[in-house]
């Protein structure tokens, strides 16, 4: 989030953060609140408490439909997309030829011919393209969506959502639906707690808005406390710790992949894949434990303790719920365990670092 | 009775009998957000004007915090190893940084005064 990067884009409820006294930063060519007058310390301590109101609008939503949709989705992403139950969400990725990372996703169908696609902001561009480079074989369509996006999060999310006339009580987490027509809903999230993200209308947006801010409970949360929520909880940012350049093995992902999947491929970057896993990953993504007070950021070079580099620190800052400052990264397979001590380098000083393992603050996902 | 300058990197300085001491302004405390760390320098380093003297931390990053002006450090702020957020609450009085014997007391009027200060700031 360098201040040279520049931002085009302005979210439709730029006014709207704007009262609330935001201040912005430019992401993803965005530009964006990054902390409302609270602080992110206490924005972060209030999602996890009670419930944070997100706009990431700037996050792309693709509609895609038709009776090839099902056949579409499982050859771009590492998914069998036709086993999916309605309503069903899944975690998946586009992936390269050479099964780096292109983007990660979710992928919710709707119906038996109708899927939702969430894509990253930075990425939107090119998963786009990349989609449509495959879309002709495929009795299928893809419309990105033009959308408010919200993202309500915390432990009495559900609560206010209900008092705000929306009832989300039926829906289990990674499950999705259109409550309303043009309404997106889903109970998921990135901030490893329960929560939901709706895509809707701008208007119904203003109007959802200002019933939920009504409420004490909800409050604006800027990127910078969702990012320190994401990264305490052990998520991936794509651009920063899964790339093109890693691959699901490497990133320790390969949950998102059905067993039969790996094997049989049948996906782009499917046979570079089931390589990969047969040969092992050389690196792994890791949690790191700095000691003491000083955050170990992205970027920053590791050393085992006999000196020889170690990997490298992609996502770093403070973990406020978990009281110390949170990091991962990529370390050399053999120094993956969890307890491994290492030596982060940080401005010529050196920091200890011990390998823990993620999440950093227990998920709380309301599971059906 | 001391004189406090100010710099266009948002820092403060006051001066009482030859040493400074240094701070960084409310403005630029609000600019950093909630601080969670700051890398104090060791008593007696030398600084010329411009070099890194402190780096403060916050959530999302870190920040360096330059000498104003060249001197000799004789005292740092330890209370900021056990909280960083004296910055943010007290950025004037208790969240100051370092003292510095000032070895070339000609660069401060090179400095901003407050008026100029706050008319940077809008």
């Amino acid at each position: 989030m360098g201040e040279t990067e520049t931002a085009n884009k302005t979210l439709p409820l730029e006014d709207l953060h704007k009262a609330a006294g935001a201040r912005f930063g430019a992401f993803a060519g965005w530009s964006m609140p990054i902390t409302y007058p609270t602080g992110v310390l206490k924005e972060h301590l209030h999602t996890r408490s009670h419930a944070g109101l997100f706009d990431i609008s700037h996050m792309r939503l693709f509609d895609v439909k038709g009776p090839g949709a099902a056949a579409f989705l499982s050859r771009l992403c590492p998914l069998d997309a036709g086993a999916l139950s309605p309503s069903q969400s899944k975690y998946t990725f586009l992936l390269a030829e050479d099964a780096g990372i292109i983007d990660d996703l979710i992928v919710t169908r709707l119906a038996e011919e109708r899927f939702i696609v969430v894509a990253n902001a930075g990425n939107a561009a090119e998963d786009e393209a990349h989609m449509r480079r495959f879309l002709g074989d495929f009795d299928c369509t893809l419309e990105p969506l033009d959308r408010v996006f919200l993202a309500i999060q915390g432990p009495e999310t559900e609560a206010a959502l209900a008092k705000a006339g929306i009832d989300g009580g039926n829906l289990a987490f990674m499950h999705g639906m259109e409550p309303r027509p043009g309404w997106f809903m889903s109970r998921s999230g990135y901030t490893g707690e329960d929560g939901f993200e709706i895509a809707l209308l701008e208007r119904d947006a203003r109007q959802l808005v200002e019933r939920l801010l009504a409420d004490e409970r909800v409050q604006w949360i800027g990127l910078a406390a969702r990012d320190s929520l994401r990264l305490e909880s052990g998520l991936c940012l794509h651009g920063q710790d899964i790339d093109k350049a890693t691959d699901p093995v490497a990133a320790g992902l390969m949950w998102a992949i059905a067993k039969p999947l790996r094997e049989k491929g049948g996906f782009i970057g499917g046979q570079a894949l089931a390589k990969k896993v047969a040969a092992g990953a050389s690196e792994k993504r890791v949690g790191l434990k700095p000691e003491g007070r000083q955050p170990v950021r992205a970027g920053t070079p590791l050393f085992a303790e006999d000196g020889t580099p170690a990997g490298r620190v992609t996502s770093g800052g403070f973990g406020p719920s978990a009281g110390h400052p949170v990091a991962m990264g990529y370390v050399k397979t053999a120094l993956a365990q969890p307890g491994t001590r290492l030596t982060a380098e940080v401005r010529g000083a050196k920091v200890p670092v011990t390998v823990s393992s993620l999440p950093f603050t227990p998920h709380r996902y309301r599971k059906g | 009775m001391a004189t406090t300058y100010f710099t266009e990197d948002h820092e403060w300085l006051s001066v009482e009998n030859g040493v400074a001491t240094v701070g960084i302004t409310d403005y630029a405390q609000e600019q950093l957000g909630d601080l969670v760390f700051v890398e104090l320098p060791e008593k007696g380093r030398s600084l010329a004007k411009g070099e890194t003297a402190v780096v403060v931390e916050s959530v999302k990053a870190a920040s360096d915090v330059y000498a104003p002006v060249n001197g000799e450090i004789t005292d740092v702020n330890e209370a900021l190893s056990g909280e960083p957020a004296l910055v943010n609450t007290s950025p004037r009085e208790n969240g100051w940084l370092w003292k510095m014997k000032l070895s070339d007391e000609g660069q401060l009027s090179g400095l901003l005064d407050e008026a100029a200060y706050k008319k940077l700031v809008g």
